[in-house]
């Protein structure tokens, strides 16, 4: 039926209204269920799939949770969708995969047994492949190149997760979730499934060095199908680590260590530590507009991680207290990047509805054209940079408390990670404040940079509308946390039978981790502040000083150039700290070809960047698979008799293994 | 005293004292290189012409270079305000803790590097450029030395250090020292002072803080200035509170009691301006991209502050 839709003319008309109620439902239920305790239903069960497997369906509180992040973004992207969709050039190839990737998301959430869970896992995968691949043109462009990297990715990805849930579910076989949870297993066993899940949904989250894939995949397809991979599919996939990590290998309840004791909880931690900053400085040195952004989704999703790990590590040192906070800090920054990147994302759509331009270097000069995106875009722009008062802060600030807390742990190894952990937690953060600094300064204020910047204008109201949501609720969560924290806390509840550690002080108003003589914070209470300050120094300045205004030609010390080419540029801004970091990290190198003096010829700049992430890792893994694939072709063209005593040689082997393992 | 007439006594004695404390170090340092140097008063002098004058913009300046001022100034202004001075409970204190004062002047730097790049000028660019890598290198040290004070006091919440150091002797302890010694460093950066930039150039290839500036005229520039100086006297009372917190009215402040904290506080401030004009005059300012090395050391003796205090605790 889609497809008949979309053929239409009015496709959009049709199909994001519909997933814009049916998300709005979702998240409605789900957040109702989340408030209103009888949450621990049966799972339902459907007799469809494997014949003695039935489907089984559940919604708890961590199920519920995440719906409610995925249901809401996805809500105010549809509305989004309905303008941004009417300049869709060939919208059959979006129109009818669009709600089958929002639905395959709900489904992951909602499965309750292993198998509906990686069959929905892969409808996730699969139709945002479909939409990655939605406005290629011609084989061999950038975006063929993406969405083959990402189908690599997401194959190697659900294997992983397949034999992650075949060492969950062991010999007996039983795939439901709730025989998973009670199901006994070795060390061994446990450890291989954890790390077989980090590698399979830390590659779908874009965890570093797994992370390769996000920044070609995210930004090539739609831009509001990019804000629905970028903060929902990451969201869905730290709920597969949530789930596995947290509830699944946790062995019996009440038991206060935990199945594997903290070393998963450290092994997130130095990814999500390592994810921030990486993130953080590869969305530094990029100047396309939606790449930077998945970027800085890298960065984001670390930071979960790194509060996710935090809570492993709290538990399996027996405080309980710490985990919980550390948890809620977590959930809380993965509800905030999901409107954040949301915002940002569509934010980036209306500019390239606008422009026809994802390249900062040729945008500039939008606050003037597109007033009411640019400001929307800036409030996005301030909440990832973790400015107060807005909700990125919060979340980042709630994160520090936790790490904070380390102190109480015993090891000394834990307790010193913990704090490095804060050092590149802080890094992360001010490294992003340029990040976006250099994105909104470049991208939006100055001097239009190309014709199609210059002349650009606001796009469908809708998409206003989509984007002023986004903003209202991204201040609206950084006045007042407890909102969201809220909803956290039966999640706490859930997976650590303790309601989520805030002090009694801690009220709509306020927020106190331990106590108010340790730590609090007030979004509203500085808001107001802040607010009312700006207010009374306006009118007073105003008062008394007079409000004349003349415009005139720029200073620029005394030499204006009007060529938009003398202005700075996102590489010069970024130059500074790419020579600070990048030589080590990124092995740039500049080379210099300044024309002789006298000579009229253009100087010209090369800067190049290397991708140690590729380098070493993945160009490595690709030759050894090219070479081996090269190796094994001879066995194409056997005789028919060497098959033969192939495979007998291979039964006969396993039969001696079966053998000597009995 | 009640709360409300504390609060608003400390946000009008930061207003008051920043002009003076700025006039201080530029008079001081003229003595010093052998100039008479203008009177105490000057800024306050500079700021009120500013103030008269019509203020002058670029054609195509947008919305958030004429309301960027205002919220640099209004954001530094709340941060100084919520900073224990002279007396340690204030009402407001408690809205924003140690890290969340970090983000608030981040706030500030953010609004005035974003002004630095509406017109569309070079020297706008250099200077948010070079701001920002003073801040990504600046902020982490900062927050190194916030981790060792609340592993060390168990807390983040300003007047609850600022009373425990000046109620309970710790000691001389090496962390607090190498902590004091990186938050000096971060102080320097982020002001603008010599040997990082030099607020009294306007030669183009070294300056940041006036490079960013440069367009602004009338009450718009009156306010970045009046910033700037907010900002110099809220990282020294900042550093006051921290690891000199004595002669503060502790508890419920009476009359007498804020009278001598204030007076104590000044005399404070009065020390940190001749101290820090007597290292501008002795020092020469670096190249641009020594800075970056500059605040790696402040960032190295941050967390050399953690591993010296497990170290001491015995683990």
């Amino acid at each position: 039926m889609g497809v008949a839709v979309a053929r239409g003319r009015a496709g959009h008309l049709f199909i994001y209204p519909i997933s814009f109620l049916a998300s709005a439902a979702i998240a409605l239920t789900a957040g109702a269920s989340l408030l209103h305790p009888p949450i621990d239903a049966p799972s339902a069960i459907l007799p469809i799939g494997l014949p003695w497997l039935e489907a089984h369906f559940r919604i708890d509180a961590l199920s519920a949770y995440f719906l409610v992040v995925v249901n809401i973004l996805a809500a105010i992207v549809a509305i989004f969708a309905v303008g941004y969709g009417r300049h869709e050039e060939e919208p059959h190839r979006v129109l009818p995969i669009y709600p089958v990737f929002v639905a395959g998301m709900n489904l992951v959430l909602l499965s309750d047994d292993a198998f509906s869970f990686l069959v929905a896992w892969e409808f996730m995968s699969l139709s945002s492949w479909l939409l990655v691949l939605a406005t290629q043109r011609e084989p061999g462009t950038s975006q063929a190149a993406a969405a083959y990297v990402y189908l690599v990715m997401a194959a190697i990805g659900g294997i992983a997760l397949l034999l992650a849930f075949g060492v969950l579910a062991g010999v007996a076989g039983d795939y439901s979730f709730a025989a998973i949870r009670t199901a006994s297993r070795g060390q061994a066993a446990t450890a291989a499934a954890i790390l077989l899940t980090l590698l399979g949904a830390g590659s779908k989250a874009g965890l570093v060095p797994l992370h390769a894939w996000l920044p070609l995949a995210h930004p090539a397809a739609p831009s509001h199908v990019s804000a629905l991979m970028s903060g929902a599919m990451t969201k869905v996939a730290l709920y597969a680590i949530l789930r596995v990590l947290f509830d699944l290998t946790v062995g019996a309840p009440g038991e206060p260590s935990g199945g594997a004791g903290w070393w998963p909880g450290l092994i997130l931690i130095f990814l999500g530590g390592l994810s921030a900053v990486m993130g953080a400085l590869y969305a530094l040195l990029e100047s396309d507009l939606k790449k930077l952004l998945a970027y800085s989704t890298v960065e984001n999703v670390g930071i979960v991680a790194l509060g996710l790990g935090l809570a492993l590590v709290f538990r399996a040192s027996g405080l309980a207290g710490l985990a919980t906070l550390a948890l809620g800090a977590a959930l809380l920054h993965a509800f905030n990047h999901a409107l954040l990147k949301g915002l940002l994302f569509c934010g980036a759509g209306a500019v390239i509805e606008a422009t026809g331009e994802r390249d900062i270097e040729r945008l500039g000069g939008l606050i003037r054209r597109l007033p009411a995106t640019s400001a929307c875009f800036l409030i996005g722009a301030a909440g990832l940079s973790a400015l107060p008062p807005l909700n990125g802060f919060v979340s980042e600030w709630l994160t520090f408390q936790a790490i904070l807390g380390g102190t109480q742990l015993s090891l000394w190894e834990l307790k010193f990670a913990v704090v490095v952990a804060g050092a590149v937690l802080a890094l992360a953060a001010a490294l992003a404040a340029a990040v976006f600094l250099r994105a909104f300064g470049i991208g939006f204020l100055g001097r239009p940079r190309s014709a199609a910047a210059a002349v650009a204008i606001e796009g469908a109201p809708s998409m206003r509308v989509a984007l002023c949501l986004f903003a209202a609720l991204c201040f609206l969560l950084g006045a007042v946390p407890l909102l969201v924290l809220r909803l956290a806390d039966p999640v706490s509840q859930r997976l650590f039978a303790q309601p989520l550690a805030l002090s009694a002080g801690s009220t709509w108003l306020w927020l106190v981790p331990f106590s108010t003589g340790v730590s609090s914070y007030s979004g509203v209470v500085l808001l107001a502040a802040l607010v009312g300050l700006a207010f009374v120094v306006i009118l007073a300045v105003h008062h008394f000083a007079g409000r004349r205004l003349r415009r005139g030609p720029a200073w620029d010390c005394g030499f204006p150039d009007p060529r938009p080419e003398t202005q700075y540029s996102a590489s010069s801004f970024a130059q500074p700290l790419r020579r600070v970091f990048g030589t080590s990290l990124f092995r740039v190198r500049e080379h210099v070809d300044m024309a002789a003096p006298g000579e009229m010829a253009a100087s010209r700049l090369l800067v190049v960047t290397r991708d140690l992430a590729w380098d070493w890792l993945y160009r490595p893994i690709a030759f050894a698979v090219d070479g081996l694939a090269s190796r094994l072709n001879l066995l194409q063209f056997l005789t028919i008799r060497r098959y033969l005593s192939l495979m007998f040689m291979a039964l006969a082997l396993l039969l001696i293994v079966v053998a000597v393992l009995q | 005293m009640n709360g409300a007439g504390l609060q608003l006594l400390q946000f009008l004695l930061v207003l008051l004292l920043a002009p003076g404390l700025t006039g201080l170090v530029r008079k001081t340092k003229a003595r010093l290189t052998g100039r008479r140097g203008p009177g105490l008063l000057q800024p306050y002098r500079d700021l009120i012409r500013l103030l008269r004058k019509e203020a002058v913009i670029a054609e195509n300046a947008s919305w958030l270079f004429r309301f960027a001022p205002y919220l640099t100034f209004t954001a530094l202004w709340l941060a100084a305000a919520l900073i224990p001075t002279f007396a340690q409970r204030l009402p407001l204190s408690p809205i924003a803790d140690l890290i969340a004062l970090v983000a608030l002047i981040g706030l500030g730097r953010f609004a005035m590097a974003l002004a630095g790049l509406d017109i569309g000028t070079a020297f706008g660019g250099i200077g948010s450029s070079r701001e920002v890598m003073v801040a990504a290198l600046a902020e982490p040290a900062m927050l190194l030395v916030i981790f060792t004070l609340a592993l060390l006091l168990g807390t983040t919440s300003l007047p609850d250090i600022a009373g425990y150091l000046a109620t309970t002797n710790v000691g001389l302890r090496v962390s607090l020292g190498l902590g004091l010694v990186a938050l000096v460093i971060v102080a320097i950066a982020e002001n603008a002072r010599v040997p990082v930039d030099n607020p009294a150039t306007h030669l183009e290839l070294t300056m940041i803080h006036e490079a960013m500036i440069l367009e602004y005229s009338g009450r718009h520039l009156a306010m970045m200035e009046a910033a700037s100086m907010v900002k110099l006297l809220l990282f020294v009372s900042l550093i006051a509170c921290l690891f000199a917190p004595w002669g503060m009215a502790l508890g419920e402040p009476t009359a007498a009691s804020a009278a001598i904290g204030i007076a104590v506080y000044i005399g404070k401030l009065i020390l940190a301006g001749l101290v820090l004009a007597l290292f501008e005059t002795s020092i020469a300012k670096m190249r641009v991209f020594r800075v970056g090395e500059f605040l790696a050391t402040a960032l190295l003796l941050g967390l050399l502050a953690v591993v010296f205090l497990f170290v001491s605790k015995g683990l």
